[in-house]
């Protein structure tokens, strides 16, 4: 079965079992999105691609396309709440990019500038959250960490090792390795891992490789990242 | 630039927990200075070595929150300014002396005058001139209000350009893509 629905008065079409934002991709149109990641199930944390769907509020990552939906997503009041989420997002870990590799190849920032995030608004947190540089090919810096789950998802789904995990619960949620000792050394993630390559962010660094390509030349530097189809296997790419 | 304004804007522009970087870029908008120097005129600022800071339309500030002084300036220049302009990552989140916020203060201060490698029986400054460091180093809207924000490590010259453009023209700052840059 198939069908159609419009997304800001396009038409879309849709197979049967197709989330909304699989088909707003696949038909070009972008919805922000950071925890949703095409080659996995769905987590429906993050909340930047909610949606109006016939005057209510969903994750479009979550649900299903269906005949004749009108969603609502390019709008300046759903706009101001992807970049409302997104600026806590900011405050709530330690975001400084002019000193992150990541910088200009990470979907957060990038999400951040098609929103025109200008400022966190938001007083900083500062949270202490030290690094794990135990690894010998792997740096992990949990800084950075939103919370997407997609490391966890690649690892236990596609890497077979389930090697990181969320742990607590509310603001006390925070990334944790499968150990023991807590330590990345002490896990057999390698660098050929999934879980290594899928953060949308800069928690994930590979050591021997710095700076690989310079500032003003990287992926959301070329283009902003509603102009990429699959803006997840571009920054996967590098 | 597109402005019906009769007389020139007076603009303030410090920099406190910065690197006058983001002044650097302000100066790299090249020739264009003339353009926007038939609009506005300088009062306390580094490019012009005023020290006191009268009534002005708008404020320009570079750098983050370190110590007391900076909270100082800051509110002074909220008092004088109509419209306050934060400048760059420093301003906007801390920036790189913000990284320091991860480390309690008396432990820096330890380090840096009493054990790092050299030191011979070094001593905590405690001139009471100098101003007292803060805690933790903070980003200029959990202070004061401010207007707008101009990010960038350094925002580009296209990117003060643009920004400067759209204020003084009463819009909104709208940067796009390819001006508006964390980095």
């Amino acid at each position: 079965m198939s069908g159609r629905f419009t997304i800001d008065g396009k038409i879309v079409a849709f197979t049967e079992g197709q989330t909304i934002i699989q088909a707003a991709l696949a038909a070009g149109v972008y919805i922000p999105h950071l925890c949703y990641h095409p080659e996995f199930k769905p987590h429906g944390s993050c909340k930047l691609c909610t949606v109006k769907v016939d005057g209510r509020h969903t994750a479009s990552c979550t649900m299903l396309a269906q005949a004749d939906m009108v969603v609502e997503s390019n709008t300046p009041a759903l706009n101001d709440e992807r970049r409302t989420l997104t600026q806590m997002l900011f405050v709530e870990g330690n975001h400084f990019c002019p000193s992150c590799e990541k910088s200009g190849d990470c979907k957060l920032q990038a999400t951040a500038y098609e929103l025109g995030m200008m400022s966190a608004h938001y007083d900083h947190f500062f949270p202490k959250r030290p690094v794990d540089a135990s690894h010998p090919d792997v740096l992990l810096d949990f800084n950075r960490c939103i919370l997407c789950s997609l490391c966890v998802r690649a690892s236990r789904d596609v890497d077979r090792k389930n090697a990181f995990a969320l742990c607590g619960r509310g603001i006390h949620t925070h990334l944790i390795v499968n150990a023991k000792s807590g330590r990345l050394a002490d896990t057999d993630v390698t660098l050929q891992d999934k879980a290594v390559h899928v953060c949308p962010v800069g928690v994930f660094l590979r050591k021997d490789k710095g700076f690989n390509v310079p500032i003003g030349r990287r992926v959301f530097d070329l283009k902003p990242i509603s102009a990429y189809v699959d803006a997840s296997a571009a920054i996967e790419k590098e | 630039m597109n402005t019906v304004i009769g007389k020139k804007l007076k603009v303030a522009t410090t920099s406190l927990a910065g690197c006058f970087g983001c002044h650097m870029s302000l100066l790299d908008i090249d020739e264009r200075l003339f353009d926007l120097i038939e609009l506005i005129e300088f009062d306390r600022s580094p490019l012009t070595d005023i020290k006191e800071l009268g009534s002005c339309d708008i404020g320009i500030i570079e750098g983050g929150l370190c110590n007391a002084e900076n909270v100082h300036v800051l509110r002074e220049f909220r008092r004088q300014c109509k419209i306050l302009i934060a400048i760059g990552a420093c301003a906007i989140n801390g920036g790189l002396p913000a990284q320091r916020n991860q480390l309690s203060l008396a432990l820096i201060l330890q380090e840096v005058y009493h054990t790092s490698v050299g030191l011979a029986n070094g001593l905590i400054p405690n001139d009471p001139e100098l101003p007292l460091p803060l805690a933790k180093v903070r980003a200029l809207h959990e202070v004061v209000n401010i207007d707008y924000f101009i990010p960038g490590c350094p925002p580009s010259a296209d990117t003060i350009w643009k920004a400067l453009n759209d204020i003084l023209g009463g819009r909104e700052p709208e940067l796009g893509h390819g001006l508006i840059q964390y980095d």
